[in-house]
């Protein structure tokens, strides 16, 4: 609990989570708010996610990696070991606050972009009833906690900012897409890449053209899905653990 | 207490500590002098836990940094002034490294008084000079109230008044009781900083001894002496002490014989002295020389 409440200190006494917060909120809330405002008829649910599971995503994603390499730009991770010199509880105490962090501003970003897309287009049908209606808004908050974790696992394990970006950026909106190109091969790749899959758990299924992973062969269900991302994401943590653990600091 | 035994850092071939073996006091400032690159800095992150030695140990009151559960409330360490976020207030560094360790938070503007940081402790670290940067770390090292203290070349690029601050302020924890450890690599700094001397020189022991002990040992005394009667009087002194001809000026160099006995000789036998000065070398010449045949030895 200690460790917790240093590592709430060390985010919350720097600017970049607040101004990470408020860009991700508005880019998840303003795409929808424009989506809503520009169509003509009535919108479905599928759409008021837009912004946030593909876009804003992003946006967390580096606020988590900047958590880390910050400390490493500022050597202030060598002032957190020697504190605590027990790295892997100050480090699974940073991953942890993070995602915590990251998993509430995803529900807010969620809820905020269906809030406003019911308000700006009252005619659209946005009742949230079904199983996969709610995973579909309150997933993103879990999807972000991950994402949270897996960058903050890059970020340990590259230690640089630029670097641990560049590399999330790549692969979150690019390197997966890409994949799909390849002949054959591609879609069948694509099923075991973790942000698909991350896109799976959060699909509502063929109904809602507008999420990623169309097209995709998935072998899991979407809550396996959801434990394959989250694994992926535990893992790589581990890894990064294991290294920082054995590094000089 | 800090107790090194063989302690050894490699980097590939270079040998930045290379079977390093010293002890460091309780009640005393203890200087740890090497030049540039001598591996100062690389040991003391091995005493902190930071950097895992290849070999042999290093414990603090025969416990390693890492089994310490509050390390904060035994070792306080400055290694860099500049380990502190730009953006982040000097209170909320404090008040997270208090947090830390269990430590009262009441404790962080008891430091900052200290110090002499109170009226910034709300400003960001960012902008803080070096010596206000410096006295933010020490500040950190004080918190846990600890009885070891480590500080790695805390008077580098202060003004005089810092420097004068910081020596005396060692000299008053160490009276306190506490081990203190202070590196540098300015022998004219130690001298009047430390009382004991760990001297390395290319990741190896050169001596450990008392600061005094040390200077006298590193610099040799000599004697200057002016006559008009130099001629006799070299001859005279020749035959129990090393004489050699100033090259600045018409005046003797003598090696070996106090000022005193060179003035008797001279009176016993008549001749007239216009100068008799007794001489010390400078610090950093001999320390030079020191370090020097050290990195010769090495390359046997």
């Amino acid at each position: 609990m200690t460790l917790l409440a240093v590592e709430r200190i060390k985010l919350f006494s720097t600017r970049s989570p607040y101004w990470c917060s408020a860009l991700a909120l508005a880019l998840g809330v303003g795409i929808t708010a424009i989506f809503a405002a520009a169509s003509d008829g009535p919108i479905p649910l599928g759409l008021t996610q837009i912004g946030s599971g593909q876009l804003a995503i992003a946006v967390v994603l580096v606020m988590a990696a900047l958590a880390v390499t910050t400390e490493y730009r500022f050597q202030t991770i060598r002032a957190t070991f020697l504190a605590v010199p027990n790295r892997t509880s100050a480090l699974v105490a940073k991953t942890v606050v993070v995602a915590f962090i990251a998993a509430l501003l995803g529900e807010i970003v969620a809820f905020g972009s269906w809030g406003v897309a019911k308000l700006i287009s009252p005619e659209s049908d946005l009742a949230i009833n079904t199983a996969a209606e709610w995973r579909h808004v309150a997933g993103i908050g879990l999807i972000y906690a991950f994402g949270a974790v897996m960058a903050v696992a890059i970020g340990i394990l590259v230690r640089q900012s630029a670097g641990a970006i560049a590399i999330l950026l790549v692969w979150q909106m690019l390197a997966e897409n890409l994949i799909g190109i390849i002949p054959k091969a591609g879609v069948k790749i694509q099923a075991w890449l973790p942000f698909m899959n991350a896109s799976h758990f959060l699909s509502m299924g063929s109904d809602s053209p507008e999420q990623g992973g169309q097209g995709v062969d998935f072998k899991l269900s979407e809550w396996g899905s959801f434990g394959y991302f989250a694994g992926i994401a535990v893992a790589l943590l581990v890894v990064a653990l294991v290294v920082a653990k054995r590094r000089d600091a | 207490m800090i107790e090194a035994v063989g302690l050894r850092k490699h980097y590939g071939r270079t040998k930045a500590v290379d079977d390093l073996s010293f002890t460091v006091r309780p009640g005393r400032v203890t200087g740890f002098l090497g030049p540039n690159g001598a591996g100062k800095s690389t040991t003391m992150r091995m005493i902190l836990g930071l950097d895992t030695p290849t070999g042999g140990d290093v414990k603090i009151d025969g416990r390693h940094y890492a089994d310490f559960k509050e390390p904060l409330r035994k070792v306080g360490a400055l290694l860099d002034a500049k380990w502190v976020h730009p953006n982040r207030s000097a209170r909320a560094h404090l008040k997270w490294l208090a947090v830390s360790n269990r430590i009262p938070v009441s404790r962080v503007d008891e430091v900052l008084e200290v110090v002499g940081l109170s009226e910034v402790a709300g400003k960001n670290a960012g902008g803080f000079s070096l010596g206000m940067a410096q006295r933010l770390g020490i500040a950190g090292a004080l918190l846990g109230d600890p009885e070891v203290l480590l500080f790695d070349e805390p008077v580098n690029g202060l003004d005089p008044e810092g420097i004068l601050w910081i020596r005396q302020f060692l000299h008053r924890l160490a009276d306190e009781g506490r081990t203190v450890f202070v590196s540098s690599h300015l022998l004219s700094e130690m001298a009047q900083t430390a009382q004991e001397l760990v001297v390395i020189g290319k990741g190896q022991l050169i001596a450990q001894t008392s600061t005094e002990q040390f200077i006298a040992d590193a610099t040799q005394d000599h004697v200057r002496v002016r006559s008009p009667q130099a001629v006799r009087l070299r001859e005279l002194l020749a035959a129990s002490a090393t004489v050699t001809e100033d090259p600045a000026g018409n005046a003797l160099v003598v090696q070996g014989l106090p000022a005193d006995r060179i003035g008797e000789l001279a009176a016993e036998h008549g001749i007239v002295l216009h100068e008799l000065s007794p001489q010390r070398g400078s610090l950093e010449e001999a320390f030079m020389q020191l370090t020097r045949e050290s990195v010769e030895y090495q390359a046997h």
